[in-house]
């Protein structure tokens, strides 16, 4: 068992803009470790994690990998971006943090460039108008069926994948996850596989896995 | 933000597709950090960089002068060179300028901000 990295520079001040560490954290960075040896054989040399918040699942990240990868994150909300950072420092990674909407500005430099690509998006059914609403709110609401935020990355994804590389994304059953593999299968020609899956409270979460070939 | 993260960033304005990379740097504060060398992580990132940008953006800030196109074959004391270029120059505070569009992309706490208001999306 990997160990989860130190979050204790963290403080509930630091909550109070920025995203918890929670189940659904838990269960993707269960399922890096579950993938570890997949990860491994890789080789990444660029590693990028979409909306970081607190920078947790990057720097578990990093534990698998290893030095000789660039870490880059994006997040919208500032307040993650320096948090990401800040918890790179603590485990002593180096993470680029970057803040940006999904992957404004990486693209096209970083077309055919990205080997892991991890996304924890916000996912809970709310109306349209609260996406963004507070700092915190962009990083739970969701839109229609959770999925406003996860539906505008998909493109993106097929373009910043390496070959070989792979894309890991946290749904729950309210976002239709089988309608997201139909897409990513269909359209952008990606190999689909479910990596864990698991019960929190009412939620059921998944993390499904998408592979450029 | 280090200079390799630089050499990502390019200009994302709607509509502004001319000299939208590498994004000028200006009024930067810099900090130097200090990584390990490992001469077989800067020799497979040369395929992910752009040298172009790269010899552009060092010469400006009269921190290198490196060829104008990549060298068939680096040498040590070359890999070493691009080792502190690319992972040993931290960029604090500053902005990004699009040579395009004039854009100005603002770096704080080293951290770029590439967010853009409604109207320029
Ligand atoms: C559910 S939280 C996950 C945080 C962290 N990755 C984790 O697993 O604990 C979603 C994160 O995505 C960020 N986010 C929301 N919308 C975004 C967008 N359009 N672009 C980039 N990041 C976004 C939020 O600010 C928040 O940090």
């Amino acid at each position: 068992m990997l160990p989860t990295p130190d979050l204790s520079h963290l403080t509930s001040k630091d909550y109070r803009n920025v995203y918890e560490p929670a189940e659904d954290t838990f269960l993707l960075l269960d399922s890096l470790e579950e993938d570890q040896e997949y990860i491994k054989q890789l080789k990444p040399k660029i590693c990028l994690e979409i909306g970081s918040g607190s920078g947790c699942v990057i720097t578990f990240l990093e534990q698998i990998v290893g030095k000789n990868s660039v870490y880059l994150t994006t997040d919208i909300n500032p307040e993650a971006a320096k948090i990401t950072q800040r918890t790179g420092k603590q485990n002593k990674v180096k993470i680029d943090a970057i803040n940006t909407d999904l992957v404004n500005g990486l693209l096209p430099r970083l077309e055919n460039s990205v080997d892991i690509i991890c996304f924890n998006p916000p996912y809970v059914v709310t109306e349209t108008e609260d996406i963004n609403s507070s700092l915190i709110a962009a990083s739970w609401a969701g839109g229609i069926n959770g999925r406003e935020v996860t539906d505008r990355i998909l493109p993106f994804i097929p373009k910043l994948l390496s070959p070989g590389g792979s894309f890991y994304l946290l749904l729950i059953q309210d976002n239709k996850p089988q309608e997201i593999v139909d897409i990513m299968e269909s359209q952008y020609n990606l190999k689909y596989q479910l990596v864990k899956k698991r019960r929190a409270g009412r939620e059921q979460q998944y993390v499904l896995k998408f592979s450029k070939i | 933000m280090r200079l390799i993260t630089h050499n990502m960033l390019q200009c994302h304005v709607k509509g502004c597709n001319k000299d939208n990379f590498p994004l000028k740097l200006e009024e930067i504060e810099i900090e130097e950090l200090e990584a390990e060398f490992n001469a077989d992580f800067i020799k497979s990132m040369l395929n992910r960089l752009d040298w172009k940008a790269l010899a552009q953006t060092t010469f400006s800030l009269g921190i290198a002068q490196l060829p104008e196109e990549m060298p068939e074959e680096l040498n040590d004391e070359m890999l070493q060179q691009l080792h502190h270029i690319l992972l040993e120059v931290d960029i604090t505070s500053g902005r990004m300028v699009c040579q395009g569009c004039n854009h100005v992309y603002p770096i704080r706490d080293g951290i770029p901000n590439m967010l853009l208001t409604e109207s320029e999306v």
